[in-house]
């Protein structure tokens, strides 16, 4: 699903420098390194400083009740907390996720560490509320950080529930989300005039939509971004397994596929975090090394892009 | 979510091959020793089929619908439905094919009705043997040793394939046919589900269900 073509044509050519020249004049998020090396990005709305890397719960953390698999869980958010680790995206979809985090962060004693985002998952936005609550109850954090539409389900009237919780003062940012690629245009159509602080969606190495218009139109309107499906659900980095790393990969600091397609990922100036789901604490650690200079700049970011395109 | 249909069928899996082999082990913690009394209950299903009368038709019959319904509760419900919300639009078609057992045994018309012979026979009770004594020892060949080994009468997939087995011995066929339908249906999903996962035996379901077709579709022995 790559947004370049494998011919550069001159019309594609001067679309994008126009782009270019449209991008430098764009507000600029720059990423800043903390004091323990883990860089974070401002979201645009309230200023806060997130880690570039967060944690993902899709699959990893639906292990229902058993004690072994929670124990597992608990150590890969302890490892993700001492890495400098701090935004945690889950789902009421997503079957025992949030009840799992909020094992990890009650055995952790976490939950003024964490970045809580969550989502609303509803057609009947009459059970949002309720279904919000237990979310809550599940993840034991007073408030979340973030809640999104989850898929753009019923999007006008469950973000008319989080915006009024907002203003409530009962949650700190609202947004929505996608996944996958789809409805890439209701999206934009709900960037350009919903009053939302962030976005999620897939954004990737090789699944760069985004980049034409959602990437961009989120610095306009100063929207967070959080990218989802970094590997693809692993299927990215099966893929590349097989693959030496390239020489540039040094120059980036990067010693494995993984850390590669997160650190492409995160140097685009409109991320805000990056949320790779794992079940392992080397993974974790590894992620999260990631987020660490140096991070490649645009021209690095076209060869990589290249360079995976043609693998 | 919307637009389903765009989405591979791997997207919608919400659990991983590990958490899917530990349900059986937590299951079978839960249950421990019911299991010997499960297989206990399966021989003496296999032994109605194998000599059958009237009463142990109906004693059979009935077991076997209160089987459907145990595991629609104990495994369904209450481990595998909080890990995928989708399974539970799947436990009222274990409770209809509970119903649809004991019609075979209850209310008007109801009579003792396996009169299949030969080949189709013989396949029948060969699945009926498999999915008792054969189908717990597979958890070898997931890997996970007899501790997540799948037992008829407690998970679902043996249940289906036992059942699956009855529906080929009975008879009039309509009657086979609508006991057949529910249980291949999740044969097809189990089978879905182990593909997805990348499990090993993804194949023992698929080939229960062709199995159960093809004996349905031979031709009635003499009595």
């Amino acid at each position: 699903m790559s947004a370049y073509p494998d011919r550069l044509s001159r019309r594609r050519l001067l679309g994008g420098l126009l782009a270019l020249a449209a991008g430098a004049a764009l507000p600029a998020f720059p990423a800043q390194a903390r004091a323990d090396g883990i860089l974070t990005r401002e979201v645009p709305a309230t200023g806060e400083a997130l880690p570039l890397v967060g944690l993902g719960s899709w699959i990893t953390f639906n292990v229902g009740d058993d004690p072994l698999l929670l124990e597992e869980c608990t150590a890969v958010m302890a490892a993700f907390f001492a890495g400098g680790g701090r935004m945690i995206d889950s789902s009421p979809m997503y079957g025992t996720s949030q009840a799992t985090i909020g094992h990890g962060l009650a055995t952790l004693e976490a939950a003024d560490r964490v970045y809580a985002a969550d989502k609303v998952w509803t057609s009947n936005p009459a059970e949002g509320p309720a279904q919000i609550a237990t979310s809550r109850r599940d993840w034991g954090v007073p408030r979340f950080d973030l809640l999104q539409v989850h898929n753009l389900l019923a999007w006008e009237t469950n973000l008319a529930t989080l915006q009024g919780m907002k203003a409530a003062g009962e949650l700190r940012h609202i947004g929505i989300t996608t996944s996958h690629g789809r409805r890439h245009d209701t999206l934009e159509r709900i960037m350009r005039q919903a009053d939302i602080d962030f976005v999620q969606l897939t954004y990737n190495i090789v699944d760069r939509e985004a980049e034409q218009r959602l990437l961009p139109l989120a610095r306009e309107r100063g929207l967070g971004v959080i990218a989802n499906r970094p590997f693809q659900r692993k299927r990215l980095i099966r893929r590349l397994a097989s693959e030496p790393l390239p020489g540039w990969a040094a120059e980036i600091g990067a010693e494995s596929w993984a850390q590669v397609i997160l650190k492409f990922i995160v140097s685009h100036p409109a991320v805000s975090c990056a949320i790779p789901a794992t079940t392992r604490v080397d993974h974790v650690r590894e992620n999260l090394a990631a987020a660490r200079e140096p991070l490649p700049d645009a021209a690095l970011r076209r060869r990589m892009a290249a360079h995976v395109r043609a693998l | 979510m919307s637009e389903w249909w765009s989405y591979r069928p791997g997207d919608l899996l919400m659990i991983s091959l590990r958490v899917y082999e530990r349900l059986f082990v937590l299951h079978n913690q839960a249950l421990w020793p019911g299991q010997w009394l499960a297989l206990a209950l399966g021989a003496g299903l296999l032994l109605a089929l194998w000599r059958p009368g009237p009463a142990r038709w109906r004693l059979a019959m009935a077991g076997l619908a209160a089987a459907w319904v145990f595991v629609a509760w104990a495994f369904l419900w209450q481990r595998y439905a909080p890990l995928n919300w989708g399974i539970r639009y799947l436990v009222p078609f274990f409770g209809l094919q509970a119903l649809l057992l004991l019609a075979t045994v209850l209310g008007r018309g109801a009579r003792f009705s396996t009169s299949a012979r030969g080949a189709s026979r013989g396949l029948g009770l060969g699945l009926v043997t498999y999915a008792v004594f054969g189908h717990p020892l597979t958890a070898w060949l997931h890997g996970r040793g007899l501790a997540g080994a799948e037992v008829i009468g407690l998970t679902p997939d043996p249940l289906a394939i036992a059942t699956l087995g009855v529906a080929v011995l009975v008879r009039p066929a309509r009657r086979g046919w609508a006991l057949l339908a529910i249980p291949a249906l999740w044969c097809l999903t189990s089978a879905v589900t182990l593909q997805l996962l990348g499990a090993s035996g993804a194949w023992l379901p698929l080939a229960a269900v062709a199995i159960a077709v093809a004996a349905r579709l031979l031709p009635a022995g003499r009595p």
